[in-house]
Formats: structure tokens, C-alpha cells, sequence
């Protein structure tokens, strides 16, 4: 018998118990759409975080300043203007394994362009630190070294800045008003979206360190800095930058054998590579369980078509009576196992699909639905078929033609 | 063809049931030439119906041999077995046993679909055969919408599809009147006059019996008879609507 002819036959029996045929069908049905629907909330998680990865940019280390003592009071990381500009150019250039680093400050203040202002963040940088971020500037360009020796007056603004200052004007050559100061604006940021921490990353104006420290910050520490900003020179040499950083910074400040850093040093993607990690083992978990449900819908499948080789035993009888082979038989009832496992499974995939946009849609999750997740859920439903159909089919095509032809 | 389509000697078939041992059949030795239209006769549990499992190759004898024009069939395989009743030997049980969810016409294809008969042939070698037992206009009905004497006929049909060398009968009008019996047997004639088809039948019936050349009678696992039919009996003048 050949394949069409089995198939033929296994439809029409399938046909003629509907009912039956369509709730065994429910069981991989929604075993499908669950692992379907797992697996894209899974891998729309891990995707965010590639991106929140990509956003932060790639082997960063970041150098806090550090903790002292100051009149009775500890403050926290960060509290103290221990990091000097000195500090970030050593850094920089004396390390065998940073490619780049950059001094940061941060501060807050007002943005004037015309009759609109904008309070926002004021990110003071080396001309690398769009670099290191991987931040690209959509339009004019980035500030120069020169412009930061020379502490200009130039800055970049972020998307968010740009929007509600200048609308659908373009603000590169603009003169904005940044504390008062009239600042040149020499370019503008592409848009970065939230950080891991949910800030609009965009909401910013970067501009050259110097030009913060000398022209904006009234600060009492001058050549001091924020946060400095390493960049290691591969993934695989972040720890030893991390150390020949500690190491360095120790010998600057001369702080001895035993004597507490007054700075610290985070290793970023260290903390997203296990946040990234934390995701890939819950869409794991995810997976799994829904695969349970199509365990169970293989079992359903295996029940239904005990009964159903049992109720047709007489027509096992007469069909091999007439002369059907062993294997016509059990190719028969094998061929409608698969059959019932297959439709269920592209309609599990399809519910799945759709289940997955409106997750999207209505949790605001990001959900992701890879062809090869529907190719493995579609392939994972024919091994079902074969393999839960397989014991019945083999009772089938097992029995005694006289018996089965006896059978009321 | 001087050979004897169906050639068995020293045929023991014993079953056990239980813990006991039942003898369906102690020794047999059965001729039967080619072209014979043999009735088979005896109360129940006489052997008889393991005689016909056996000749049908549905089942396989204990001991002795069974040659199928010539052939050596006792000891094949399961798949051989099933090969040779698809080819060689039709079967028309008691109770139809035609597929209810078919019509007759793939009820009479079905022996085909398992040689790989393309389907255009069957449908048309299905659709001869039923017009060879006057059924030609009720090949797309289902058995449920056929009479009793209209399914045996579908049987029939069916058992005659892959033109078989013989033909194997089970109590064939167990089910049926005594018109429209007479009406099968007539047709069992037919294709026994005109293709030299092996006939085989079981029946209680003596009249059924006479429709036969030969009748052999079994008591308790063996032959106690076998005696030609002197007198025929031959099936009234065909009914156009017959069934």
C-alpha cells in the first residue's frame, strides 16, 4: 500500500469519529501553543537583554570613586572626589588591556533653545566615551580632543532633548543655553531607548568633560571626576583589566599593602551576562513545562488509538483477510497517530503565534517568535505521532486474523 | 492443468485451550482438482472451520502438508501468507464482513489498495466485478443502504477482484433466504462454470450442499465422508431485480 492510499484511509477514519478525533487533537493543540508561547516570552526576554547589553556597550568596567572618612561621616561609593582626570588619562594609556577610557561627570540642569527648556542630565565625557557606549551620532558630528583641551563650549544632544527642544527642527549649529552659558549644539545621539534600570538613556546632553568641570560645575575639587569609564580591549581580557586597573589606581594613590581602596571597580558586563544567564535558565523552565503538556497530548493520542484499534478489531480482521500485510496495518494506524499529532501541532503553532503577539500586546512583553521554534515544535508533534502511535499501531498489525474476524 | 489446485495430507491443527488440548484436526487428507466445487459438511466443532482457516492461509496447520497448486504454503511467513491470499484465494464469510464507513465499490477495491493496483484500474476492475453479480448500479451505495443478498454479492465481488484461484465460502447463506440463497449459490456456479474458479464452501444446509459437485462430511476432526452430488441442483431463472 502506498503512502496515499494510507493516507487516504487513515484520513477518512479520523473523519468519521470527528468529535473524537478533535479533542484528542486539543491535547497537543495546546501543548504546542504553550511551548510556542514559552518559548517566545523566553527568547523576547533574552533578546531585551542583548539589547540592554548592546545599549550599555561591550566590556565595560566602570571606576567609582571611593569612600573616605570625612568628619565622622562615611559616604557611599561615589561620595568622594577621589578620581582625578590624571587618573582616567593613566588608565587610558598605561594598561596593556583597556583599549579606552574615559572620564565622566554627571550633573543635572536646564537646556534653553529660544522660548522652550528642558531640564536633563548633563554628561560631562572624553571624546571616546560615545565610542565605548557604542552611541552613534545621527547627525553633525561627535566633539574633538582639541574642543576638550580647549574646554569648548559644544555639546550633543540626546533624541529626547532634541524632540522637546527643537521639535522637527534640525539643532545641529544651534546656540542652546545650558546654564546659562551658550553652548554650540555639533551633533545628535541616536536613540539608545530605556537602560536596564528603566531611564530614558536619550533624555541627555553630552559634552566635553573640561567644559563641564571649569564652565558649569562650581566645584571645590577641580580636575576631579565622576565615574571613570574603562574600556577592556576583548571579553576575554575584562578581569585583567579589571586588575591592572585596581592595581594602578592603588599605585597612584599610593595606598599599601592592606590599605582600603578609595575607589571600586564594576565589571558591567559581568552583571548582564548574568542577568542574560538568569533569563536563558527561566525560558528553559518555561520550555520544559510546556513540554509537558505535550507529553500529556502524546499520551491522549496513545489512549485514543488503543481504543480506536481495539473497536476496529474486526476491520483489522477483513482487511487482512483480503491480504494486507503486517506493515499495511501498522503503517495505517501509525499514519493517523501522525496525522492526529501533525494538525494538532499546526494548530497549536498557529494558536501559539497568536497567543504570543497578544502577550506582546496586552503584558507588554517582548515576545519573539523564531522559525526555528515553530520547525522544532512542528518536528517534536511528528515525533509524537510516531512515537505514541507507535505501540497501538504494532497491536494492530499483531493480531490473529481469525480472532480479529471473530470479534463482535 | 492435471495437477490438483489444493493438494493436503496428514493435516493436524490442536489448539490449546486452557490447559486443554483440543484436536480441531487428526489427519486429513484432502484432493481437490482444479475447478472442484467442493461443499464442506459437518455439525460444529467437527474441524471443518479450521480446515477452511487453514486452506484460506489465515492459519497455519500443526502438522502435514498443504500445497497450493503445487506450491508448499504450510510453512510461510506471516506476509507470505498475507501476499498469497491477496493474489491467489478470495474469501465470502457468513456475515459480509464488508468496511461500513465504504461504499461498495472501495469495499471491492480494498484487496487491490494493498497490491498497488494505481487507483484508476481498481476503479475500474472494482466496478466489472460488481457488474459480474448484477450490482453494477449500486457501487456508491453503503453496505447499510444494500440488503442482505446485495452485501454477499458485494462480497463476492470483492472475493473475485484480483481474480483468485480459488474461493473460499464460510456458511456463505447462513445469513440469508432461501431465494436469495439460491440466487448466491447460482452465482458460486457461474463463476465456477465459467472461470474455473476453485470453489470451497461450508455449509450446515443439505439443499445449499447440492449446489455443489462434491461433498466431503466431517465428524470430530476428521473426514467421514466424501461423495460426488448426483443430482445438482441449479438456481431458478435469473431475477432481473433480483435482492
Amino acid at each position: 500500500m502506498n503512502l496515499y492510499s494510507a493516507g487516504k484511509v487513515a484520513f477518512r477514519s479520523l473523519r468519521a469519529n470527528k468529535m473524537r478525533s478533535i479533542l484528542t487533537m486539543l491535547g497537543m493543540i495546546i501543548g504546542v501553543a504553550a511551548v510556542i508561547i514559552m518559548v517566545a516570552i523566553g527568547e523576547g526576554a533574552n533578546q531585551r537583554i542583548s539589547a540592554q547589553i548592546a545599549s550599555v556597550g561591550s566590556n565595560l568596567l566602570l571606576v567609582l570613586p571611593g569612600s573616605t572618612t570625612s568628619g565622622g561621616l562615611r559616604s557611599g561609593f561615589g561620595g568622594a572626589p577621589t578620581l582625578t582626570m590624571a587618573d582616567a588619562r593613566a588608565v587610558g594609556k598605561e594598561l596593556s588591556s583597556v583599549r579606552a577610557a574615559s572620564p565622566t561627570m554627571r550633573s543635572t540642569g536646564p537646556v534653553v533653545y529660544g522660548n522652550q527648556n528642558w531640564s536633563t542630565i548633563l554628561q560631562g565625557a572624553a571624546p571616546e566615551f560615545l565610542e565605548m557606549r557604542e552611541w552613534k551620532v545621527v547627525s553633525g558630528r561627535n566633539f574633538t580632543a582639541q574642543e576638550t583641551d580647549a574646554a569648548s563650549k559644544v555639546c550633543l544632544l540626546g533624541q529626547t532633548v532634541s524632540d522637546f527642544l527643537f521639535g522637527i527642527e534640525d539643532p545641529v549649529g544651534k546656540i542652546v543655553r545650558i546654564k546659562r552659558s551658550p553652548f554650540t549644539v555639533v551633533g545628535i545621539l541616536d536613540r539608545k531607548g530605556q537602560s536596564p534600570q528603566g531611564q530614558d538613556q536619550d533624555d541627555v546632553v553630552v559634552l566635553p568633560i573640561t567644559t563641564m568641570q571649569k564652565k558649569l560645575s562650581g566645584s571645590a575639587h577641580v580636575g576631579a571626576v565622576g565615574v571613570i569609564m574603562v574600556q577592556a580591549v576583548d571579553g576575554d581580557r575584562v578581569k585583567e583589566a579589571e586588575r591592572q586597573v585596581i592595581e594602578l589606581l592603588r599605585q597612584r594613590h599610593r595606598i599599601g599593602q592592606g590599605g582600603t581602596d578609595d575607589f571600586s571597580v564594576r565589571n558591567l558586563s559581568e552583571m548582564l551576562a548574568l542577568a542574560e544567564s538568569a533569563t536563558r535558565i527561566m525560558s528553559l523552565l518555561l520550555g520544559g513545562i510546556a513540554s509537558v503538556s505535550l507529553l500529556v497530548g502524546g499520551i491522549g493520542i496513545m489512549n485514543i488509538m488503543l481504543v480506536s484499534v481495539t473497536e476496529r478489531t474486526r476491520e483489522i480482521g477483513i482487511r487482512m483477510a483480503v491480504g494486507a500485510r503486517e506493515r499495511d496495518i501498522l503503517s495505517q494506524f501509525l499514519i493517523e497517530a501522525v496525522i492526529l499529532a501533525l494538525t494538532g501541532g499546526a494548530v497549536g503553532i498557529v494558536l501559539g503565534a497568536g497567543g504570543a503577539v497578544l502577550t506582546s500586546q496586552f503584558a507588554g512583553w517582548t515576545t519573539v517568535i523564531s522559525p526555528a521554534a515553530v520547525v522544532l515544535a512542528f518536528g517534536f508533534s511528528a515525533a509524537v505521532g510516531v512515537f505514541f502511535g507507535f505501540y497501538p499501531a504494532r497491536k494492530a498489525s499483531r493480531m490473529d486474523p481469525i480472532e480479529a474476524l471473530r470479534y463482535e | 492443468m492435471g495437477n490438483a489446485a489444493i493438494e493436503v495430507s496428514g493435516l493436524v491443527k490442536t489448539y490449546h485451550l486452557g490447559d486443554v488440548l483440543v484436536e480441531a484436526l487428526k489427519g486429513v487428507d484432502l484432493s481437490i482438482p482444479s475447478g472442484e466445487f467442493l461443499a464442506v459438511m459437518g455439525p460444529s466443532g467437527s474441524g471443518k472451520s479450521t480446515l477452511m482457516n487453514i486452506l484460506g492461509c489465515l492459519d497455519r496447520p500443526t502438522a502435514g502438508t498443504y500445497r497450493l497448486d503445487g506450491e508448499e504454503v504450510a510453512g510461510l511467513s506471516r506476509d507470505g501468507r498475507a501476499i498469497l491470499r491477496r493474489s491467489r484465494i478470495g474469501f465470502v464469510f457468513q456475515g459480509f464482513n464488508l468496511l461500513s464507513r465504504l461504499n461498495a465499490m472501495e469495499n471491492v477495491e480494498l484487496p487491490m489498495i494493498y497490491d498497488g493496483t494505481p487507483a484508476p484500474t481498481r476503479r475500474e476492475r472494482a466496478l466489472s466485478a460488481l457488474a459480474s453479480v448484477g450490482l453494477a448500479g449500486r457501487a456508491h451505495h453503503l453496505p447499510s443502504q444494500l440488503s442482505g443478498g446485495q452485501q454477499q454479492r458485494v462480497a463476492i465481488a470483492r472475493a473475485i477482484v484480483n481474480t483468485p484461484a480459488l474461493i473460499l465460502a464460510d456458511e456463505p447463506t447462513g445469513n440469508l433466504d432461501s431465494a436469495t440463497s439460491e440466487e448466491i449459490m447460482g452465482i458460486f456456479q457461474r463463476l465456477n462454470d465459467e472461470r474455473g474458479i476453485t470453489m470451497v464452501l461450508v455449509t450446515h444446509e443439505p439443499d445449499i450442499a447440492l449446489f455443489a459437485k462434491r461433498v466431503i462430511r466431517f465428524l470430530d476432526g476428521r473426514m467421514i465422508e466424501d461423495r460426488p452430488v448426483v443430482s445438482r441442483s441449479r438456481p431458478p431463472a435469473p431475477r432481473e431485480t433480483a435482492g
